[in-house]
């Protein structure tokens, strides 16, 4: 017991330290940028036209004059206590626009990262199994040209294919135009999110496979795959016995790490389908100079990063008897 | 001595590697080059050679499991008859089994009574393994742990166990007791003998020498990629009954006798010497010993050596 609130301490302490440098890189990042919010946000016509008493209220509301450690203490203070701050753009709670954005994103994310797992994780076993056959040397062609392919192009192609030329579809959005918010039903969002999801996987699904397989060939030359074989086993029998639980303990941490892929990705895709996701918002948000928005977004997406990994380590010491039964350290 | 039923008879094996040298060249590397050896029914015979001689190849090789840049050849007959790959697969696991050197070559994932039985839940398998569980004085319990929770004691003993799942006819012991000292050996030994002494045959690959002539039958001695020696046990208790200079400078480097070794290493198996592998260390080179040395019966034994009386 002690040894697990040790742990869970730990982790706890990691997780602040890290949303506390990610946060501070974050703003220090938005501070030195040449962007200038007010020129962004109004445009250079509305601000000559604007009296000076206007844009100095302007000047107040983004924070130009205020020395930028006194804006991030204060920023700071008011998130330990809840409070994550209004979005300047939005001009809604941060915490509301970043909900909303997450529930955009959550599917397509959670949809990219089953579909690169799943598949990744099957073409790498496959591959791994039969290493120099046919099969693997296809599989892994694809994987290192897919994995050489810009995402953001993929996405264009994607969408030139599907949603140009075969209309088969939608161009953009997560939502149909034209449609009253309350009529959206399950199946709009699903084929709004097929494209990006699609763009993601098809780029995550390299990474994973590629790693694998390699994961696989080492444990198909190892000892005691040699000696199963020695002992007359064979072909799917094998691979259930041995192979599958070898072989999970590297693809639970290498899927959870691939969150921050996915979330990475997301932020590209996002833009080119035009998806009103979290990627998009942070796009907006660190153009625009929105620093509340931006440092929320950030901070959440650190989190559930971290989270990923977390979860990964905990599995871990549920999935490998040597960490369960050995009582070892995670 | 009645004349018993030959188990497994290798002749002429031999075992190469395919290898690529700086781009397309392509050479084969002879790593078992001339290998006889015989095993019957209830006997125990030992493969003695030092580290490096390619011994584990030797079951590889039986058990049809070599890498796939490996080619064998030579004649293996099991009981008299022809054993092909496909035979090797059937066979393997079943009446031919192996007994690894460590529980390293058991899956560090998977439970030891599941891992035996190899994931078979039948209660005909279930009860097989408490039968060689209590057999071996095992606990029921062992059966849910792990390998990385296996005692030293333990671990022998479930690696013997591996092998009676079958019907073992012939057993193969791939230095089954690296680093063990001398009681537990004699006791994971007298597993093997136990074996034999139910029929089957044992061959027992290993470098130690002074194990073997404890409890196997026959040394076949092991130099280079060639077996220099075929005696039975008793031709090692004096220098002058053994009959390759091999095999009497091994006697003569055992602690009892000595401990005199002699200069050199064994050849490695890219820059071999024409003929006798032998020739460069031996005393007794003569001219002859440069071209084919044939394997030869002497003395009730077998030896490859031309000068050898």
């Amino acid at each position: 017991m002690r040894h697990h609130l040790l742990f869970m301490g730990k982790q706890a302490i990691r997780m602040i330290l890290l949303l506390a440098c990610v946060s501070i890189i974050a703003f220090f990042l938005v501070s030195v940028s040449p962007v200038d919010p007010l020129q962004a946000n109004v445009g250079q016509a509305a601000l000559g036209s604007m009296s000076q008493e206007q844009i100095g209220k302007l000047e107040a509301y983004w924070g130009v004059g205020t020395p930028p450690v006194q804006r991030f203490l204060s920023w700071a203070s008011d998130f330990f206590r809840g409070d994550m701050g209004v979005s300047l753009l939005y001009r809604q709670e941060v915490s509301q626009v970043i909900g909303a954005k997450l529930s955009n994103s959550l599917w397509m994310m959670a949809l990219a990262w089953l579909i690169s797992g799943v598949v990744g994780f099957a073409l790498g076993v496959l591959s791994g199994m039969r290493e120099g056959s046919i099969l693997d040397k296809v599989i892994k062609g694809y994987s290192l040209l897919i994995a050489s392919t810009p995402a953001f192009w993929l996405a264009l192609v994607l969408l030139m294919v599907f949603a140009v030329w075969l209309k088969v579809l939608p161009i953009g959005l997560s939502v149909p135009i034209g449609v009253e918010a309350g009529s959206v039903g399950f199946w709009d969002r699903i084929r709004h999110a097929v494209l990006p999801a699609l763009t993601l996987s098809i780029t995550g699904i390299s990474n994973i496979t590629l790693h694998t397989r390699e994961k696989m060939i080492e444990i198909m030359g190892s000892d005691y795959m040699l000696f199963a074989r020695a002992r007359g086993e064979g072909g799917f029998g094998m691979f259930k016995n041995h192979g599958f639980r070898n072989v999970i303990l590297p693809a639970i941490t290498l899927q959870f790490g691939s969150i921050s892929e996915i979330f990475g990705g997301s932020v590209l895709v996002e833009q080119i389908f035009s998806y009103p996701g979290l990627g998009q918002a942070a796009v907006t948000a660190g153009i625009g100079s929105d620093v509340p928005l931006l440092l929320g977004i950030t901070v959440i997406s650190a989190a559930i990063v971290f989270g990923g990994n977390l979860t990964a380590n905990l599995l871990y010491g549920i999935v490998d008897p040597r960490i369960r039964r050995g009582g070892g350290s995670l | 001595m009645k004349e018993k039923r030959e188990i497994l008879k290798i002749e002429g094996m031999n075992i190469s590697f395919k290898q690529y040298e700086g781009g397309f060249s392509k050479t084969n590397l002879d790593v078992i080059r001339d290998l006889d050896v015989t095993v019957h029914e209830g006997e125990m015979v030992a493969v003695v050679g030092s580290s490096g001689s390619g011994k584990s190849l030797l079951a590889h090789g039986i058990l049809g499991i070599l890498p796939y840049n490996a080619s064998l050849g030579g004649r293996i007959l099991y009981q008299g008859e022809e054993l092909t790959q496909e035979k090797k697969e059937s066979l393997r696991g079943n009446e031919i089994v192996l007994v690894p050197q460590s529980v390293a070559f058991l899956d560090p994932l998977m439970k030891i009574g599941p891992q035996i039985r190899k994931g078979k839940k039948d209660p005909e398998s279930m009860a097989k393994l408490d039968g060689i569980f209590q057999g071996y004085h095992l606990k029921k319990e062992v059966q849910e742990l792990y390998p990385f929770e296996l005692s030293g004691g333990m671990n022998r003993r479930v690696l013997v166990s591996t092998a009676m799942m079958g019907e073992p006819r012939l057993v193969i012991a791939d230095e089954p007791t690296p680093g063990l000292h001398m009681k537990m050996v004699r006791r994971v030994m007298e597993h093997f003998r136990e074996l034999a002494d139910k029929g089957a045959g044992v061959l027992l690959i290993t470098h130690d020498l002074e194990q073997a002539l404890e409890v196997a039958d026959r040394v076949v001695v092991f130099y280079a990629g060639t077996t220099v020696e075929d005696a039975s046990v008793s031709d090692f208790e004096r220098e002058e009954t053994l009959r390759h200079p091999y095999s009497k400078a091994l006697f003569r480097a055992m602690p009892r006798n000595g401990f005199q070794f002699i200069p050199g290493t064994q050849p490695y198996a890219k820059e071999m010497p024409e003929g006798c592998p032998f020739a460069p260390r031996c005393g007794q080179c003569r001219e002859n010993c440069r071209k084919e040395i044939p394997f030869r019966e002497l003395r009730g034994g077998k030896v490859r050596c031309v000068n050898a009386v």
